[in-house]
């Protein structure tokens, strides 16, 4: 319902049903955390299960997994800075750091998609024992995540240039950018309890 | 057997046995019937603009009631083979393979593809009417829920023609649901089917909680929402709670069983546990997502049919939500017997006790809300009465499989199978029943034949107590769950005998309601009033069937039973200068091509086609491009149209 803009609210806040997709956002983020919460439970059910096999010290590298936290982590901050330039009403700025956000993103991936090979190499492939199948499956949601986010940012940043800032693109960009902190968050556990748990124990 | 086709061990086409030919001759006539009858009253373009894009919440409410009915018939028949199986000793209609497959389906289509449709369809329809909004809050997304549960739906169906039904229960526990001994591909329906039908059920839970949350009339304060829209709001956030922890244990499993991990093996350091876990952590919630929308709509029922409002509102809120918070935490009760230990099995006890308590409280306030009333006995109220007596059997024996200790005697016997079908039919299907034949006017525009409805009462209530109580007897008496057949001489062949009989009267029971949907269709009088029971919440202020924008202007709302009060005050008139301007969404077949695309790319992981699916899988990729270039903005009813619509059905303005 394209209208006049209401300039005492958030340009995606403006219509009843711009507000009812974002809260509707916020509730399907509870449904993301069971999910991922459910993950980590069986994560941690069975990772001394390694059959044999590789357990965490073994095959985990501080060196990408630093990188990855840093580029994933800086992702969510430009994901930030971009929404304050949506506030200030400043396009340009904005597909700037959407840009930068999702080139960070694709950078997390490829070092993931990397240290997959490494973890294979080192004989902990996803069949080998519960530990690793508990592992990839939790690793590669996150990033079947983070690729769902770069397919869906590109699409809204085409709708951007296409239609400029308008109340629709502004609370899609909004909705986006919770999802892509949202990630990060789970990113943040992944790495405390997989990675520095698994390197340290 | 023959093999047609894959060449993986099993075959394409399920051939070898006539029951199983009989159905697909049968499928393959009613198939020839449809399309044929479509295109012969050339009704193609009517099925499409009508059906299968529409966003309209009634609609959707009406299709997954359809839905929901043709597999409650489905079901039935399973209910019906397994009956007749046992109701001899050494019998060999089904040989115990069939009978594996047939109480696994039967158990999965009766909950999630019967009893779920049924429910959520009812709540799609009543829901916004209820609380007199124009719509759900995401309609669009409202169709495509609708179409992924039908496509998950169909997907499980097709199973037992094609290439095989999942044999493992309904439960599928592991290791006997793994690879390693069920090598074929049924199971791989199991965990790919439910899979696309339980996100469809999760995005409605999530369409429902902002529905409620923001989507209600003017002055409708939480604590005045009608007892419906109240046990519809708490099932969607156990949805929400619940159903992802399904589609990981789902997920796991595919990952087990196609992808060669070890999440449930007992090789390489599996746990077959955690499968159980993670099912009844869903499972269990799952049991209150379909019991309570069925406790909200009796409430409606009964405080209508008694003429009284409900007694004790703020109590029945409350123990809703005791409720919805004890069956979190409950889960373990369905394995006491492996293995957990005294601590753990005690917990679970108490908490599994503890809800009888909040249950206790909602039947007495139905009891208090009869107490002098005058009660009409219509054929809604039948089923509601007799939910009571039925359903406190059905609690009562509950209370008895809670205590642990006494469990290691019943689990697993047909004492188990008899406790449960004494809570899910009277809990969820009597309410069913009760919820149709009140709201048919309400989707229609008739009311249902209330003397065959009383046939469909007395035949289904008297078959299902034939049915089920001899298993309670028989289950004490020794009789395992899942049991294909059994020797003579062990005492077991009257109760079962009598057992098949019932659900033959059962099943005429369900053929009435059939019937009566079928007579009511063709001669039933139109133009029902749209308050036929003297009603008392807002549903009933607007046209029967409802408008496609439900209220020409938003009600206002003061109390709990809004519309009593409007119809009290004489307020629920409209003056022809109220009348503006009203905005629809607009239809769409994406809703409905994406799902289909989504179920061929399920069919393919089925069969573990792996490249086709991941070419098929484009055309996913394709549809949710399609959506989020989508700009539609909807459309107006013009004031012109509106006026002409509510003359017809109020008189003058
Ligand atoms: C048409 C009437 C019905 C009949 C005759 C019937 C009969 C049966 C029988 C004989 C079994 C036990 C199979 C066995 O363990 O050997 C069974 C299991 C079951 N039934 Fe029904 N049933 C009926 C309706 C329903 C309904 C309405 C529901 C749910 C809403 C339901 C849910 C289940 C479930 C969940 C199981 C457990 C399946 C398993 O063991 O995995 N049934 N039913
Ligand atoms: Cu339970």
């Amino acid at each position: 319902m394209a209208g006049k803009v209401d300039t005492s609210l958030p340009l995606e806040y403006q219509t009843h049903q711009d507000r009812m997709n974002i809260l509707g956002f916020w509730v399907f983020l509870g449904a993301e955390i069971v999910l991922f919460a459910t993950l980590f439970a069986s994560y941690f059910i069975l990772v001394d299960r390694t059959a044999g096999g590789p357990s965490g010290a073994d095959i985990f590298h501080l060196k990408e997994v630093l990188i990855n936290t840093f580029l994933l982590l800086t992702s969510s901050f430009t994901a930030g800075l971009m929404i304050r330039e949506m506030r200030n009403h400043n396009l340009k700025g904005m597909l700037i750091l959407f840009g930068i956000t999702l080139l960070l993103g694709l950078g997390f991936l490829s070092v993931e998609i990397y240290e997959f090979t490494i973890f294979v190499d080192k004989g902990a492939a996803i069949g080998t024992s519960a530990f690793t199948s508990a592992l990839f499956t939790l690793l590669g949601t996150h990033g079947a995540h983070v690729s769902l986010g770069i397919g869906w940012g590109i699409l809204i940043m085409i709708q951007l240039v296409k239609r400029g800032l308008t109340p629709t693109t502004a609370r899609k960009t909004f909705i986006f950018s919770l999802y892509w902190h949202f990630l990060d968050v789970v990113w943040i556990f992944i790495f405390t309890f997989v990675y520095l748990k698994g390197m340290v124990m | 057997m023959g093999v047609l086709g894959a060449g993986t061990g099993h075959q394409f086409f399920v051939t070898g046995d006539p029951l199983i030919l009989a159905s697909q001759i049968a499928i393959g006539l009613t198939i020839l019937g449809i399309v044929g009858g479509l295109t012969y009253f050339k009704k193609w373009r009517w099925l499409w603009t009508e059906w299968l894009t529409t966003v309209d919440h009634k609609r959707i409410g009406i299709l997954y009631i359809l839905a929901g009915v043709l597999m409650f018939f489905r079901g039935g028949v399973d209910g019906l083979m397994m009956r007749l199986q046992t109701s001899r000793p050494e019998m060999e209609f089904l040989n115990s393979q069939h009978y594996n497959e047939i109480f696994t389906t039967h158990g999965i289509v009766m909950i999630l593809f019967a009893a779920m449709p049924l429910l959520i369809g009812i709540m799609n329809v009543v829901l916004p009417l209820q609380l007199g909004a124009r719509d759900v809050a995401f309609p669009w997304l409202n169709a495509l829920s609708f179409w992924l549960f039908f496509v998950g739906a169909m997907l499980f169906n097709i199973s037992f023609v094609i290439g095989g039904s999942p044999d493992a229960g309904w439960t599928s526990y592991f290791p006997l649901a793994g690879k390693e001994f069920t090598p074929g591909i049924g199971n791989n329906y199991y965990a790919v089917a439910l899979q696309i039908a339980g996100i469809g059920t999760l995005a409605t839970g999530i369409n429902f909680i902002v529905t409620v949350l923001k989507m209600r009339a003017p002055g409708m304060t939480l604590m005045k929402m009608p007892m419906f829209a109240w046990t519809s709001f708490i099932t969607s956030i156990i949805i929400v709670a619940a159903f992802p922890i399904f589609t990981v244990a789902l997920l796991l499993m595919t990952m087990d069983r196609l992808f060669g991990t070890h999440f449930f093996t007992v090789a390489a350091g599996g746990e077959p546990m955690l499968w159980l876990n993670l099912f009844w952590l869903w499972g269990h919630p799952e049991v209150y997502i379909v019991a309570l929308p069925a406790f909200g709509m009796f409430s409606e029922v009964i405080s209508t049919y008694s003429r009284k409002n409900l007694y004790g509102y703020s109590t029945m809120v409350w123990s809703i939500i005791t409720i919805a918070f004890l069956s979190m935490i409950v889960w373990v009760h369905h394995f006491y017997t492996m293995g957990s230990g005294p601590a753990v099995n005690s917990f679970f006890s108490i908490t599994t006790m503890l809800i009888a308590v909040p249950t206790g409280v909602k039947i007495f306030n139905w009891l208090f809300t009869m107490r002098k009333g005058r009660i009409k006995f219509t054929t809604s109220m039948l089923w509601a009465l007799a939910f009571i007596p039925c359903f406190t059997i059905g609690g009562v024996t509950g209370v008895m499989l809670a205590m642990a200790a006494a469990d290691y005697q019943y689990h697993n016997t047909m004492f188990l199978v008899a406790h449960f079908h004494y809570v899910l039919i009277p809990g969820v299907v009597f309410a069913v029943f009760a919820g149709l034949y009140y709201w048919w006017p309400k989707m229609f525009g008739f009311t249902l034949n209330e003397r065959i409805g009383k046939w469909h009462f007395w035949l289904f209530v008297i078959g299902f107590n034939m049915t089920f109580m001899p298993m309670f007897f028989v289950g004490l008496d020794g009789m395992s769950r899942r049991m294909y057949t059994y020797s003579a001489g062990l005492g077991w062949e009257n109760p079962l005998m009598f057992s098949f009989i019932g659900s033959l009267v059962l099943a005429a029971g369900f053929a009435a309601m059939v019937y009566n949907i079928y007579w009511s269709f063709r001669y039933a009088k139109r133009g029902v009033d749209h308050d036929p029971w003297d009603a008392r919440t807002l549903e009933w202020a607007t046209a029967s069937p409802v408008q496609a924008y439900n209220f020409a202007k938003i009600p206002e709302v003061k109390s709990t039973e809004a519309f009593w009060d409007m119809k009290k005050e004489g307020t629920h008139t409209l003056k022809e200068s109220e009348i503006e301007k009203i905005h629809l969404p607009s239809n769409s077949g994406v809703p409905f091509l994406l799902s289909v695309a989504i179920g061929i790319v399920g069919f393919f992981l089925v069969f573990e086609w792996f490249i086709p699916a991941a070419i098929a899988a484009v055309l996913i990729i394709v549809g949710l491009i399609v959506r989020s270039f989508d700009y539609d903005e909807g459309f107006y009813v013009s004031v012109d149209e509106i006026t002409k619509t509510e003359k017809k059905w109020r008189g003058d303005l």
